[in-house]
């Protein structure tokens, strides 16, 4: 599929795939995708960074590579690898026929086939739809040298493999970087993307977010529900509910038939929103019911 | 799939030429942009066209701001640059003494005051669309309301003695902090590692021809925790925290001397972060920046509070891979003490190590008899004296070894 032409299409794009999208987005998508540069996507646990790069993938009908990053990260997990134990066996096997021409041998052993490729190689490699999309997850839990090792490949959109030289895509895959912020992601690699903090929807558009993931809720109660969590995040929480913390949530409360919010059936699910436990016992007895009716009276007027 | 097609500079060049001065006050206004995002933001700006001002924002925003921190002051920026008339009123207002009284009861919010003094900085080299004469007016202004903006006191490095400097430097940068490497993920070679390296075994072999003559061996690469140090720095405890900043200098510079990273904390009234500050080379220029930075220098005390901050704001930041955590403080804390308690379990949880150093410690017979000290001490690891030279001598052992309880054991006796 082409890629989108204005601002307005990549809304659409994304909101056919199911993510509701803000205008500021859309726009750092776009550019994104027009530019060929990176995006830097940084924001809460939760608030749908990583969906981003699913739609975007699924809705211009790209492939998804992801690359999930932890720490010890390193360059053959990312990028290629040798497959050694078939690399031995091959020398074995010429040595048992006796058919030992080492050049032969050697330009063998160092080709396509016995090459293992990892999310960014397999990125930079031509796809019969177009370049796909490339997620790499948690940037920030990678340690330096490999975001080091990933200045090359974001800026170029090349890998150097030394037996083989030097790969370059074709076209450029779309990436999409997140991070947690659990640690700072040094500049050198900031400086090559577009950057954009994904922050936590307004009432409205997590309305709208909660009616296309859990579509078989009442419309009240979704209304409930955003509401309860939007007052929830305005509280000193060590750790805020995300979007998917409020989609959990709708699901869990739908799979008990729930059709009215009340403290006692917060009590109970409170697990699918709040995943500290100083933050669930603050919530024991009166402040849930005490949240629930503040969130209910902001509710009133509309 | 066609070549994304070719990008054209915008014909007006009037508007490259904005883009530009507006870097440019960013720039001043602290935000990191070398003269490759402008570029990138004029083509940007390029490719999304020009229709809508939400839209022209957000190009801008993608382009210039990498922190969330920058956020604000870019939107502020953004505001005063591609004026909005009321908001421009308003800053003037706000920043003209003749007018404050009018516009006090709305202070500043975050950022406005970065922004203006950016934009206003150098008016006189008409880099921006202001006239001088009130450029100037709005910028002494504002370095009046710097100073005034925070009652409490910033401590004069220059007290501390010569004699006293000198003594600290040379023993500290003698110090080392001996800690138990970490292993980690990644294998290094080694000849008698436990495990085999296929890898290296076989690229030995294909330049023998395929001949493997011995097996190459890898070992588990080891790391070294980071260590992260909140410092008291509140009236009682000044005198000691200059001479800790020092000692924690020393050990953030210390290359390859044990830690990865050292990060640094101050507190009285409010958490600050100097880690920035110790990595310059000068230890004076590093603790006047620290100083300078920390607005609350010899005020008050408000650890539950500040601890509160720092594990809601920092710990996940600082401490994710594991970090020890020298508290030092004297404990000395009149707030709520379950509050307090309750944000030191979260520490220590938190922490691979908590260490306490308090001062107080130095006096013979010292119980345990202030509700802060009482409500933290259960919640440390380890609990020593930290008053002298020597005492931050102990203290390198006690890193080293993670059975040392130091005297928590006599004083939670007395609790």
């Amino acid at each position: 599929m082409q890629k989108p032409d204005t601002i307005e299409q990549v809304q659409a794009l994304l909101t056919g795939q199911g993510y509701v999208c803000g205008r500021a987005l859309a726009v750092v998508v776009f550019l994104a995708l027009k530019l060929g540069r990176p995006l830097f996507l940084e924001g809460e646990a939760g608030v749908g960074k990583t969906e981003i790069a699913k739609a975007l993938a699924a809705g211009l009908n790209r492939r998804l590579i992801r690359l999930q990053c932890y720490e010890g990260l390193d360059a053959s997990s990312a990028v290629y690898e040798w497959n050694f134990p078939a690399q031995m066996i091959a020398i074995r096997t010429a040595e048992a026929t006796g058919a030992a021409d080492r050049g032969a041998l050697q330009a063998e052993l160092f080709s396509d086939e016995f090459l293992i490729e990892r999310p960014l190689l397999q990125a930079m490699r031509p796809d019969q739809h177009g370049a796909p999309v490339l997620l790499i997850d948690e940037m920030d839990r990678t340690d330096e040298p490999f975001e080091a090792f990933l200045l090359e490949a974001l800026s170029d959109f090349q890998v150097t493999i030394p037996e083989l030289g030097t790969i370059q895509a074709a076209e450029p895959p779309i990436v999409i970087l997140t991070s947690n912020r659990t640690r700072e992601v040094h500049d050198a690699l900031k400086r090559r993307c577009l950057y954009h903090w994904v922050d936590y929807p307004d009432f409205q558009r997590e309305v709208e977010i909660l009616q296309a993931r859990a579509p078989d809720i009442s419309a009240r109660l979704r209304r409930e529900v955003v509401g309860f969590v939007q007052a929830l995040r305005r509280e000193d929480l060590f750790k805020k509910p995300g979007v998917a913390e409020t989609i959990d949530w709708a699901n869990c409360l739908l799979a008990l038939d729930v059709i009215d919010l009340s403290p006692e059936v917060i009590a109970d699910t409170l697990g699918a929103i709040l995943k500290y436990q100083d933050d669930i016992s603050r919530l024991q007895g009166s402040e849930a019911k005490r949240i629930l009716d503040q969130a209910r009276a902001d509710l009133e007027p509309t | 799939m066609p070549e994304t097609p070719q990008i054209q500079l915008p014909e007006t060049p009037q508007l490259a030429q904005n883009i530009t001065h507006f870097a440019r006050a960013l720039r001043q206004a602290g935000l990191p942009i070398g003269p490759g995002r402008v570029v990138d933001a004029v083509q940007a700006v390029a490719a999304a066209g020009f229709t809508s001002r939400l839209d022209f924002y957000w190009v801008l925003h993608a382009c210039f701001v990498s922190k969330p921190e920058h956020r604000v002051v870019f939107s502020q920026m953004f505001r005063l640059y591609w004026r909005d008339p009321q908001f421009l009123e308003h800053m003037m207002a706000m920043l003209m003494p003749a007018v404050r009284g009018v516009q006090d009861e709305r202070p500043a919010r975050p950022g406005e005051k970065r922004a203006a003094e950016a934009l206003l900085h150098g008016t006189q080299a008409d880099q921006v669309p202001f006239d001088g004469e009130l450029g100037t007016e709005i910028e002494f202004d504002a370095s009046l309301t710097m100073s005034a903006e925070e009652k409490l006191r910033t401590l004069d490095f220059e007290q501390m003695s010569t004699d006293e400097v000198a003594q600290a430097k040379r023993i500290l940068s003698q110090m080392t902090l001996p800690v138990q490497p970490l292993q980690c993920r990644r294998l290094m070679a080694a000849v008698r590692g436990p495990r085999p390296d296929w890898r290296r075994t076989l690229r030995d072999a294909a330049r023998q021809g395929g001949e493997i003559q011995s097996m190459a061996r890898a070992k588990r690469r080891l790391r070294w925790p980071n260590l992260v140090v909140i410092c008291d720095i509140s009236g009682s405890m000044s005198q000691y925290s200059r001479i800790i900043l020092h000692f924690l200098h020393a050990v953030s510079n210390a290359q390859g001397a044990g830690w990865a990273r050292v990060h640094g904390f101050t507190f009285g009234t409010r958490l600050t972060n100097i880690t920035r500050h110790l990595a310059q080379r000068d230890v004076d220029a590093a603790v006047a920046a620290a100083g300078a930075e920390a607005q609350d220098w010899e005020g008050g005390t408000r650890i539950g509070q500040c601890l509160h901050d720092f594990n809601r704001d920092w710990s996940r930041r600082v401490m994710g891979q594991g970090a020890v955590v020298l508290l030092i403080t004297d404990g000395l804390d009149r707030d709520d003490p379950v509050a307090l308690a309750h944000e030191m379990q979260r520490l220590q949880l938190s922490a691979r190590r908590l260490i306490w150093l308090n001062p107080l410690l130095r006096w013979q017979g010292f119980a345990p008899k202030a509700q802060g000290i009482r409500a933290m001490l259960p919640h440390v690891d380890s609990f020593r004296a930290g008053h002298s030279i020597a005492s931050l001598k102990d203290l390198a052992e006690v890193i080293s070894n993670p059975d040392d309880h130091g005297e928590k054991a006599r004083l939670m006796a007395q609790l």
